[in-house]
């Protein structure tokens, strides 16, 4: 109940919409790529907030590892702009 | 264009927001997700399942079937990417 | 990307990292029950540990997981969780009714043996799917 209002709660969801309008609106895909991977921790620790510890941990391997290593891939075997 | 895409993506929004504020609050011991079958599992899960970690208690256990139609799923995308983009050995050419 | 990147620094880190990386997995997996985790979270680190080493060493590295063994282990998995399911009609109960085993424990533990086994699936097919997927992106064709 309280866990919503949470200060800490509150800033980590500002720096999700923070990231997540900068990883659009980034030109370079790769620079697009990490900025997600920043999206993805600060939801992690966001649902670590709310108590939710196992879709933290979920969210934390699969959103910030193994997304990341697989967007990178993508990216070497095309091209890295945006257009 | 691109900026007349933002009104219908604004008036999204407000929809979405206005949705939003009829939904339980967060942690909500009266909304009725909360009231039917939560209760049940936090009473008798630990000794029916032997799980301390009542998430994987129900995932594993009470919503096996559920668990199971993910793996398909899961299998199911990975043959799926395997099948599209891996076809090194296979075709005339090589 | 057959060649890895080489440097030495990532390549004594990787060392250093992997077998941490792998115990965690298969502690993730084993306690699922009782702290955070479960088959997908502990086959989700397996898998990084192996892409990691597949990073860094590339086509070098001593156990690189062809494509084909990927997909074994992912059906494994799956089937392990299948068969799991099975065994309840099998023995008398329901489908995925794991209190059905005729197991020598409390009814309690036989159905946390029961989930522990379809973790592991969970586990095996979640690696197999997350290393054939990096394997196919890695290795695709250039001439396509």
């Amino acid at each position: 109940m309280t866990a919503a209002f949470d200060p800490l709660a509150i800033a980590f969801l500002g720096l999700m919409i923070v990231c997540a309008i900068a990883a659009l609106s980034v030109r370079d895909l790769m620079t697009a790529v990490v900025v997600f991977g920043a999206f993805s921790f600060f939801s992690a620790t966001y649902f670590a907030i709310l108590g939710a510890v196992d879709v933290a941990f979920t969210e934390a391997a699969v959103g910030a590892a193994i997304t990341a290593v697989f967007f990178v891939t993508a990216i070497f075997r095309t091209d890295r702009g945006a257009d | 264009m691109a900026r007349l895409a933002v009104i219908p993506l604004l008036a999204l929004g407000a929809v979405l927001a206005a949705a939003a504020s009829g939904l339980p609050r967060i942690g909500d011991p009266e909304s009725p997700a909360a009231t039917h079958a939560s209760p049940r599992y936090i009473a008798r899960g630990h000794e029916e399942t032997g799980a301390t970690n009542l998430v994987t208690g129900v995932l594993a256990d009470y919503r096996a079937y559920d668990t199971l139609g993910e793996t398909t799923v899961i299998c199911a995308a990975g043959l799926a990417c395997w099948l599209i983009l891996g076809g090194r050995s296979r075709g005339a050419g090589s | 990307m057959n060649s890895g990147f080489g440097s030495p620094a990532l390549d004594a880190a990787s060392r250093l990292m992997t077998p941490f990386m792998l115990m965690f997995g298969a502690y993730v997996v084993v306690y699922g029950h009782d702290s955070p985790g479960g088959g997908f979270q502990g086959g989700v680190i397996i898998a990084a540990c192996l892409i990691l080493v597949r990073l860094v060493r590339g086509r070098a590295a001593g156990w690189v997981m062809p494509p084909e063994v990927a997909v074994v282990l992912l059906c494994t998995g799956a089937g392990i969780f299948a068969g799991v399911g099975l065994l309840g009609p099998i023995f008398g109960g329901h489908f995925l009714d794991y209190s059905a085993l005729p197991l020598p424990l409390a009814p309690a533990e036989v159905r946390a043996a029961g989930s522990l086994a379809v973790e592991i699936g969970v586990a095996l097919a979640v690696t197999g799917v997350l290393e054939l997927i990096f394997d196919v992106l890695v290795e695709a064709r250039d001439d396509a």
